[in-house]
């Protein structure tokens, strides 16, 4: 071995990420039945900034081919990221799930 | 007569300290949560500092049910590939009457919920505050819940309904929030055997390791954290919201660059991911901070901003302790006087303001701005690792530089103009000072 190669550079140490998916599906929800935040997605055509898609930390913001957006209340984290960051007067609506639903955290 | 004398929202620390105190005080508390336990909803960056427990609940350190005493807290200031990282480390930390530990947060809300309700409280959980309820002056006189005839009345109502809080907005002693005084925190739960854990971070037995990490968040104003539970490792970021969407970046992704980095990765390393989550944090810090009391209600802990982002000290469990505490004792006060107007509740800003929640808060009302600004962010971090680099850099055949010349040289480099540098200096010195 030589001197070079043991320094470990940003790129060796890095290892794959696992998928969002197998991400989120370490946490524990319990849905309800009904949206606890809705998205209107015609006032989300005019936005051109589109905050919501990059900021969500559970990434439920999906765009459609037509300039709209798609939102999947089911993995909420609940914390009002999408809300604050939203240009938009009235395209969120956001409220807390039915008592008892919505994320569980157990080691956080 | 009202269901009960108080409802209290919320049973974080805030919500069961204030519950606690007025159920000792021999008054009828009934404590909401909406999570099916309490600590369902909360997540945090991972120390909690109880020495305010010993008001409330002295020798409180047999058994809270923390992961690990922290008995080393190290700042680390990072470039992509520098690190600097001043590493203190106390064993006086691992021994009564300790100063932080790691713990989870559904372990310490539900102890402390148990304790409110082992002095009287009455504890609803999965129950979802819906709004408030007022007379014909606009008193708040209790709150609408989920539940079916959900209405519940009492002479005052807490709201310890954390950061979002949609009762202090509904109530109007909070404005329209802007997004600029919140940070988002995401963090990776870790699994490693403890004896891995314990090797890395060079521990034994339940000492813990907390590191604060500056420069690590590709950009996006904030700081990175990692420290020790008892069985896994915790790491995350903490980055202001509006530039986090503004510089599309994921807040996974930066979690993954943390990990990458050359001087976190060998700590982090095949840690098995148990739980992801995430949680907004009120950074805004004094100035951010809404009215804390209007007829027959009082706001606490994050509700209130009451979060302390000050870049050397985080805290916020103490001060949603603090001022549950305070609130709690404010409105025992204010029963006794018969008077739960606003006026009868000002007992509770003065109590703030006499302890340390006002104190700590107004004396770094500044520091909050200066730590996410962008020479502390981005210009900083690398001007202090090349000052570092170049100090201990041997450059031989030529001789040695001195440190004058040396710190002229890289702050130049850095393009930071001295007139800033005097001016962050100035900022700091008034608020950490």
């Amino acid at each position: 071995m030589s001197g070079t190669d043991r320094i470990a550079t940003r790129t060796a140490t890095a290892w794959p990420e696992r998928s969002f998916e197998d991400r989120m599906a370490t946490v524990d929800f319990r849905i309800h039945h009904e949206a606890h935040i809705t998205v209107d997605g015609d006032a989300c055509r005019g936005c051109s900034t589109k905050a919501c898609l990059v900021a969500c930390p559970a990434n439920l913001f999906v765009p459609t081919a037509d300039g709209g957006i798609l939102f999947n209340y089911e993995q909420c984290f609940e914390c009002g990221t999408c809300y604050l960051v939203c240009d938009t007067e009235g395209a969120i609506t956001w409220t807390y799930p039915e008592g008892g639903y919505g994320v569980v955290f157990r080691r956080t | 007569m009202p269901d009960v004398d108080v409802i209290v929202v919320g049973a974080g620390p805030a919500g069961s300290a204030a519950a606690l105190v007025l159920a000792r005080a021999g008054h009828s508390v009934l404590l909401v949560e909406r999570g099916p336990f309490p600590g369902a909803k909360n997540m945090y960056g991972g120390v909690i500092y109880p020495r305010v427990l010993d008001l409330l609940l002295p020798g409180w350190w047999d058994e809270i049910p923390i992961q690990r005493w922290v008995t080393r807290r190290a700042t680390m200031i990072t470039t992509d590939t520098q690190a600097l990282t001043v590493d203190y480390r106390t064993q006086a930390w691992g021994e009564a009457p300790y100063n932080g530990a790691t713990a989870y947060r559904p372990d310490i809300d539900q102890w402390l919920a148990g304790k409110a309700e082992a002095a009287g409280a009455t504890v609803l959980c999965a129950t979802t505050v819906t709004g408030l309820l007022r007379d014909g002056n606009g008193r708040v006189v209790g709150v609408r819940t989920d539940r079916p005839d959900g209405d519940l009345s009492a002479h005052l109502v807490i709201a310890c309904d954390g950061v979002n809080s949609f009762l202090a907005k509904e109530a109007g002693l909070a404005g329209k929030p802007d997004p600029a005084n919140y940070t988002l925190g995401v963090k990776e739960t870790l699994a490693l055997p403890k004896d891995v854990i314990d090797e890395r971070f060079a521990l034994r037995g339940i000492e813990g390791a907390d590191f604060e990490i500056l420069g690590c968040t590709q950009g996006v104003p904030g700081g990175g954290f990692l420290y020790t539970n008892l069985d896994t490792v915790a790491v995350g970021a903490v980055l202001k919201l509006p530039a986090l969407a503004a510089q599309q970046l994921r807040p996974e992704a930066i979690i993954a660059a943390m990990k990458a980095h050359p001087a976190i990765a060998p700590l982090v390393e095949g840690g098995e991911l148990k739980e992801y989550s995430a949680h907004l944090i009120p950074e805004g810090g004094y100035r951010m901070i809404p009215k804390l009391v209007g007829d027959g209600l009082l706001v606490a802990g994050d509700a209130a901003a009451l979060c302390l982002a000050a870049g050397i000290w985080l805290e916020g469990v103490n001060f949603a302790l603090g001022s549950g505490m305070a609130a709690g004792q404010a409105a025992a006060e204010a029963l006794r006087r018969n008077d739960t107007s606003a006026a009868g509740l000002a007992g509770y800003r003065q109590r703030l303001e006499a302890g340390f929640v006002l104190n700590d808060h107004r004396k770094l009302r500044d520091a909050p701005h200066l730590v996410l600004s962008e020479r502390v962010q981005r210009q900083y971090p690398a001007m202090i690792c090349n000052i570092v680099e170049h100090m201990f850099h041997v450059d031989n055949p030529a001789p040695k530089p001195g440190l004058r010349r040396i710190a002229a040289v890289e702050v130049k480099r850095a393009g930071v103009r001295l007139r800033d540098l005097a001016h962050d200096a100035w900022i700091g010195a008034r608020s950490f000072g």
